[in-house]
């Protein structure tokens, strides 16, 4: 990796011995004073997940009226909260509306977005400035203002009796083709455009020069989407609220639970989305890693 | 880049960068994308300008009558020009703050992590991957009256033995902060990974002391991080209104609280719609006066 090679480099020049005493001294506290700045800020961020974790090991207690709720502070240990992830009514099927949901609106955003993507950058046509500003609205709008726009419009259309699956998609894939038109397309004004001219050079056609060269090339950058695309239109509150109707998604599902009983397995499924995504990640990180080395 | 007309000549700049534009058919990819945010974003846009001028008067259940009431707007900004007030301070002081944490984390990652870098950055969005919610609400746990937070500042004098963190002002900043810091993080780590190393090296070569290095070569090549960044966490922090309702009281509602009663439980659409209207006009004036100043055109 080059950047490790930069960084080994840049490693190498501190060492030298002919810098001053003070200079080295100011270094040295740059150095580690940023550096556990940052981990300060890395604690910060795991603070809530720390609770969540916990909490889904929590017995809630329960209350006069009998009702439960998990969000106080620790109790007593338990594993029952994990062995009965199903139990409150709504829970599971919430979470597999939202993975359904999810996964359509970010195959479709997706695709639109790389096709957009590849129009913008790579081909010259008028009205290119109008687009790139259509497509950069929808990001500079606040997504309660999505929201309650998408449903003004649905009522006005007569959809509102349909509120639900199509409706929430319609939604997700509005706000996340945006960001895949972004990531995408910073991808595709890195690449270096002399690869696909060597193919082109070595007499491939240019469906080949598209598949064998320029499609690989892109790929991080469409998989980056892909992964942006799902984690915003998962976690999506705010529009979804607007536009979901008598549909219950997972964060819809714990908005509901706040105002009532909040069971604890609320934190089991939280917990399962952060274990699960982490696994992921890092199991892509050790795979780059691996193929990285393998070529050097 | 973006250049509104195509010139006639050969595309010069994109020699370096990516491949010369070609002219033809390519615009047709855009197609379906662009029918999508014509539908879905600006036809639904025109639809919340025109119930935004609907008579008043209406109601849910005997509808509303479009009298092109402009008067909705003057009345709206009267009623609630303090929440617009509150929801820019708030978005603005998490802006700032986000920028200042997630400025060094970013460095960090970036030029200290070496061969934790990767891992570091899995760190950043890991968070993210739980609901965001959930987050909140556990936040609501800590910042508790009874919590562990409040007890240890009541300890050390820093509250009042009778003062409250939850739903206060600086509970509802603190969780924006915390729910938009990766917007922040993320662009910034993009844009400081990009610098050459040997840039900064060059200015320590040249007598620059490690702070003047920052200012003069890190700092201005990472602009187009802190604009995204400060983009990303302004915009959906001037609207958000999930924290005001989770750490906060009434007191601290931001107008994407007002915007959200009004529609989905008063059915006051025509206000509703007003106040979004206000809230995206005044956003995307914002965010063009500031990209136009900072001076990236990049993002448009």
């Amino acid at each position: 990796m080059a950047t490790d090679v930069q960084d080994r480099t840049a490693t190498e020049s501190r060492a030298q011995p002919a810098r001053p005493p003070r200079r080295n001294l100011a270094r040295w506290f740059s150095d580690h004073l940023v550096l556990l700045i940052g981990i300060l800020v890395l604690v910060y961020m795991f603070v809530p997940i720390g609770y969540i974790f916990a909490l889904s090991f929590s017995q809630p207690p329960a209350s006069a009226t009998g009702h439960t709720s998990a969000t106080g502070q620790f109790e007593s240990f338990t594993w029952g909260n994990w062995t009965s992830i199903c139990d409150p009514e709504g829970l599971c099927d919430s979470v597999k509306l939202s993975l359904e949901v999810s996964i359509t609106a970010t195959v479709i955003a997706t695709i639109l977005g790389t096709l957009m993507a590849f129009a913008l950058v790579r081909h010259s046509f008028r009205g290119r400035g109008v687009s790139n500003l259509l497509v950069f609205l929808p990001m500079a709008t606040p997504e309660v203002v999505m929201g309650s726009s998408l449903l003004a419009m649905f009522v006005a259309v007569g959809m509102d009796s349909i509120l639900g699956f199509t409706t929430i998609v319609i939604a997700h894939v509005l706000f996340c083709l945006s960001f895949v038109v972004v990531t995408v397309k910073a991808r595709l004004q890195g690449m270096d455009s002399r690869l696909e001219q060597a193919a082109m050079d070595l007499y491939a056609n240019e469906w080949q020069t598209f598949r064998l060269i320029t499609l690989p090339l892109a790929m991080p950058g469409i998989v980056a989407a892909a992964l942006l695309s799902f984690s915003l239109s998962f976690d999506d509150f705010i529009v979804t609220n607007f536009t979901a109707g008598q549909s219950v998604t997972f964060p819809l599902y714990i908005y509901g639970a706040k105002l009532k009983d909040f069971p604890a397995q609320l934190f089991v499924v939280g917990t399962i989305m952060f274990l699960i995504s982490f696994v992921f990640v890092t199991a892509g990180e050790i795979y780059r890693r691996r193929r990285v080395r393998a070529w050097s | 880049m973006s250049h509104g007309v195509p010139s006639a000549a050969p595309d010069t700049a994109a020699v370096d960068g990516a491949t010369a534009r070609r002219r033809g058919w390519g615009w047709l990819l855009l197609v379906p994308g662009m029918l999508y945010l014509g539908v879905f974003f600006v036809f639904p846009t025109v639809q919340l300008f025109l119930t935004s001028l609907y008579d008043p008067s209406g109601n849910y259940f005997t509808g509303y009558t479009l009298t092109w009431h402009f008067a909705n707007y003057l009345d709206a900004i009267r009623d609630t020009w303090h929440l617009f007030v509150r929801s820019f301070i708030y978005a603005g002081i998490t802006t700032g703050v986000c920028l200042l944490l997630g400025y060094p984390l970013a460095y960090a990652i970036a030029f200290k992590a070496g061969r934790w870098k990767n891992f570091m950055l899995v760190l950043v969005i890991a968070p993210f991957f739980t609901s965001f919610l959930l987050r909140t609400i556990s936040w609501h746990t800590i910042l508790a009256d009874n919590g562990p937070v409040t007890d240890f500042l009541r300890t050390v004098h820093v509250l009042p033995h009778d003062g409250r963190l939850l739903a206060t002002s600086v509970a509802v900043i603190a969780g924006l902060i915390y729910n938009f810091m990766p917007f922040m993080t993320l662009p910034l780590f993009a844009s400081l990974d990009k610098v050459d190393h040997r840039l900064i090296e060059a200015a320590g070569d040249l007598y620059s002391s490690p702070f003047t290095g920052f200012r003069k070569v890190t700092l201005p090549l990472s602009l187009p991080g802190v604009v995204s960044g400060t983009l990303l966490t302004f915009i959906p922090a001037c609207g958000d209104y999930i924290n005001a309702e989770i750490l906060g009281t009434p007191k601290q509602y931001m107008v994407g609280n007002r915007i959200q009663a009004a529609f989905l439980t008063e059915h006051n659409y025509p206000l509703a719609a007003t106040l979004s209207l206000i809230l995206m006009v005044i956003v995307v004036l914002m965010v063009i006066v500031y990209v136009r100043r900072v001076g990236t055109e990049e993002l448009l």
